[in-house]
C-alpha cells in the first residue's frame, strides 16, 4: 500500500534550490501530521554531493537518481525520471514547490497516474489522516479549500512561502540511495540559460517604492507617480501588465518574474495584487494600497489602505508629503 | 502551418465576485466575462505566424454558450475557423479531465503547433495545456515568451524566475503555453468582425463518460481570504481625506517622512 511522503529536491547545476527547503518543510510537516515518514529525491547529474547536502535534514533517506540526460533539465527526462522513482517508493504524496520548473513537468508526471498536480498551495490541514489544501483562485482574490479523492500518489505543490526554509528540521542524517532509472528520448534541447539585459535598476536596496498597476490606465498618468515617488524620494516600480505595455520598461517590474524587494514603505497605486505580484514585496515592512476595489487581494497585505480613486489621492499625497517636508 | 488556440473565457478581471450558495463557486449570474488574458497573447501569437508563414488558426474554447462570444472576438481577430466544445459544466472539469475532453475534440485536426496561455485566471490550474501535450504524445514548453518557428523545428525562449531566460529547440508538432505580454494583442477590425459571420464555428459536445470521469481534485469550499495583516483603512471613502491622513501615518507611525 502507498505509504510516505516523497519530497521533489529543486537545483541549479548541484547547487540547492532554497524553495527545496520549503519543500522539504512541508513534506515534514505532512509526514509529522499524517504519521508517516518523509524521503527526498534528487534528480540529476553528479549531484552526490547535494544528496548529501539534503541527507543532514530529517528524512528516512534520500534517493539519488544519477543520469547523464538529467544534467540539464528538459520535461522529458525530468518526467521520466520521477514517474519512474514515484512507481517505485510509492509514495502516498509527492510534495514539491511551485516553481516554473515543476510547473513546467509535474503536471506531466502526474497525467501518467491518471490525474493532474493540486498545484500552488498555500497551506495544508490534515483531518482524520487525510490531508486538505488551500489554493488561491481568481488571480488571488478568493481561497478553494482542495480535497484530493481517488487513489495514491497525490501530486502537490505549494507556493514559495507557504512553509519558511528554517521550518525545515535537520536529522541524525539519513541513509542516500542510488536509483537507476531509464530514459528515452528527449524532444526538446535546451540551449544555456541567461539573463536579458544586466539589470539596470536594482530595486532590491530601495528604502521606499512607489508601484504603479493596471488601474493607472493610461502611460500619460505615470507621471502622477513619478512626482510622488520624487517627494518621497522613492524608486518607481510597476506590476506586470505595466511593463508589458512598455509604460515602463522591465526593469522595474516587481514578482515572480521580476524583482523580489523588501523597502521599508512600499505603496502599491492601482495594484490588485495578484500573487505573481505579491511574492515580490509581500515582505516589505510597510504597505500601503491605494486601489477603488475594496476586495483586491493586496488589502489582504496592505498596513495601511485607501479604497477609493487613484487619481484623486495620489496629487493630495503628494502634496501633503511636500509640504512636510519643507 | 495549421496552429490550434486553445482560449478560455473566464470571469472579468475586475468583476466584482459573490461567493454561490454552496459556496463552492462564484455566482455567475449577472457576472461579466472575458477572455483569459494569457490565451489573447496565444491568439496573437498565432495570428503572427500565420501571417508570415501562411498556414490555418483555427480556436478552439470549451465552456457553455457564452463561450461564443470568445470565439467570436477570436474569428473578428482573424482566426480561420473555430471549435467550441460545449456543455454546462465543462468549465469546472479537472485539469486532468478537462484534458482529456480536449484531446478528444482537437486530436485529429492534427495541428503542427498548438498553443494556449499559460494559466487561466479564474482556477488558476496552470496545467491543462501540459497534460493535453501528454495526452496527444507532444512535446510541450511553458512560459514561452519568444517564438521562432521559421525553421524545420520550433525554437522557443522560456522565461525562468528571477529575469532568466532559455531557448528550447524540439520538433513540431508541439505545445506550448504562452505568457502575458508576448507582443501587444491587435483590436478587430470593422472587417474582420464582418467576415467572421461567415467564418465555421464546430460544436462538439463531449461523450459523458469524458465530463463524468471521478475527479481527483474536488473544491470543498471557497471563501474570501484570511488577511494576515490588520489593514488600516483610511478616509472613509473620500478618497483626498485618506491622502491626507495617510501621510500623516506614513510620518508619525511608519517614519518614512
Amino acid at each position: 500500500m502507498s505509504n510516505g511522503i516523497l519530497v521533489f529536491i529543486e537545483h541549479k547545476a548541484g547547487a540547492l534550490n532554497k524553495t527545496s527547503l520549503e519543500a522539504i518543510a512541508a513534506g515534514q510537516t505532512l509526514a509529522g501530521e499524517t504519521g508517516q515518514k518523509a524521503s527526498a529525491v534528487v534528480l540529476g547529474a553528479g549531484v552526490q554531493s547535494l544528496a548529501q547536502e539534503i541527507a543532514a535534514y530529517d528524512l528516512e533517506k534520500v534517493l539519488n537518481v544519477d543520469h547523464a540526460q538529467l544534467a540539464e533539465y528538459t520535461p522529458d527526462a525530468y518526467a521520466s525520471a520521477l514517474e519512474q522513482v514515484v512507481r517505485a517508493s510509492d509514495p502516498q504524496y509527492v510534495v514539491m514547490s511551485h516553481t516554473y520548473l515543476v510547473r513546467d513537468f509535474a503536471p506531466k508526471v502526474a497525467a501518467r497516474f491518471q490525474k493532474g498536480l493540486i498545484g500552488d498551495c498555500i497551506r495544508m490541514k490534515v483531518e482524520g489522516g487525510k490531508a486538505g489544501f488551500t489554493r488561491r483562485i481568481f488571480l488571488g482574490k478568493l481561497d478553494a479549500d482542495v480535497i484530493s479523492d481517488g487513489a495514491a500518489p497525490v501530486f502537490v505543490s505549494f507556493q514559495s512561502g507557504a512553509f519558511r526554509p528554517e521550518q525545515a528540521v535537520k536529522g541524525s542524517g539519513a541513509g542516500t540511495e542510488s536509483m537507476s532509472v531509464e530514459i528515452g528520448e528527449i524532444r526538446m534541447k535546451p540551449e544555456a540559460p541567461f539573463q536579458e539585459v544586466k539589470q539596470a535598476v536594482d530595486l532590491s536596496k530601495a528604502r521606499i517604492i512607489v508601484a504603479v498597476g493596471r488601474g493607472i490606465k493610461s502611460k500619460d498618468n505615470i507621471a502622477l507617480a513619478e512626482k510622488l515617488a520624487e517627494v518621497l524620494g522613492a524608486d518607481l516600480a510597476a506590476s506586470r501588465p505595466i511593463c508589458d505595455a512598455e509604460w515602463l520598461p522591465i526593469d522595474r517590474q516587481i514578482g515572480s518574474s521580476g524583482q523580489t524587494v523588501a523597502p521599508k514603505l512600499y505603496l502599491a497605486v492601482g495594484i490588485s495584487g495578484a500573487i505573481q505580484h505579491l511574492v515580490g514585496m509581500k515582505n516589505s515592512q510597510t504597505i500601503v494600497a491605494i486601489n477603488k476595489d475594496p476586495e483586491a487581494p493586496i488589502f489582504d497585505i496592505a498596513d495601511y489602505g485607501i479604497v477609493g480613486d487613484l487619481f484623486e489621492v495620489l496629487p493630495v499625497l503628494t502634496e501633503e508629503i511636500r509640504k512636510m517636508k519643507s | 502551418m495549421k496552429i490550434l488556440v486553445l482560449m478560455k473565457q473566464v470571469a472579468n478581471k475586475d468583476a466584482i465576485l459573490r461567493i454561490n450558495k454552496d459556496s463552492n463557486w462564484i455566482e455567475e449570474a449577472d457576472l461579466s466575462f472575458e477572455v483569459n488574458e494569457s490565451d489573447g497573447y496565444a491568439l496573437e501569437e498565432a495570428l503572427r505566424i500565420k501571417e508570415k508563414a501562411g498556414g490555418e488558426v483555427v480556436v478552439c474554447s470549451m465552456g457553455p454558450q457564452r463561450a461564443k462570444s470568445v470565439i467570436k472576438d477570436a474569428l473578428a481577430r482573424g482566426a480561420d475557423r473555430a471549435i467550441h466544445v460545449l456543455g454546462d459544466n465543462v468549465v469546472h472539469l479537472s485539469p486532468f479531465a478537462a484534458a482529456g475532453v480536449l484531446s478528444e475534440a482537437i486530436r485529429e485536426e492534427q495541428a503542427d503547433l498548438i498553443m494556449t496561455g499559460l494559466q487561466s485566471d479564474d482556477y488558476g490550474y496552470a496545467q491543462t495545456g501540459v497534460i493535453l501535450a501528454e495526452l496527444l504524445g507532444l512535446p510541450h514548453a511553458t512560459i514561452v515568451i519568444e517564438i521562432d518557428a521559421s525553421g524545420e523545428e520550433l525554437r522557443v525562449k522560456r522565461e525562468l524566475e528571477s529575469g532568466w531566460y532559455q531557448w528550447y529547440t524540439m520538433p513540431k508538432p508541439a505545445l506550448l503555453t504562452i505568457q502575458s505580454g508576448i507582443s501587444q494583442i491587435r483590436y478587430a477590425t470593422l472587417k474582420g468582425i464582418m467576415a467572421a459571420k461567415k467564418k465555421e464555428i464546430k460544436e462538439i459536445t463531449p461523450a459523458a463518460e469524458l465530463v463524468n470521469k471521478p475527479s481527483h481534485q474536488r473544491i470543498e469550499k471557497i471563501y474570501l481570504p484570511q488577511k494576515t495583516k490588520q489593514t488600516q483603512l483610511l478616509g472613509g471613502g473620500d478618497a483626498k481625506k485618506g491622502a491626507v491622513e495617510l501621510a500623516e501615518k506614513l510620518r508619525t507611525e511608519a517614519r518614512v517622512i
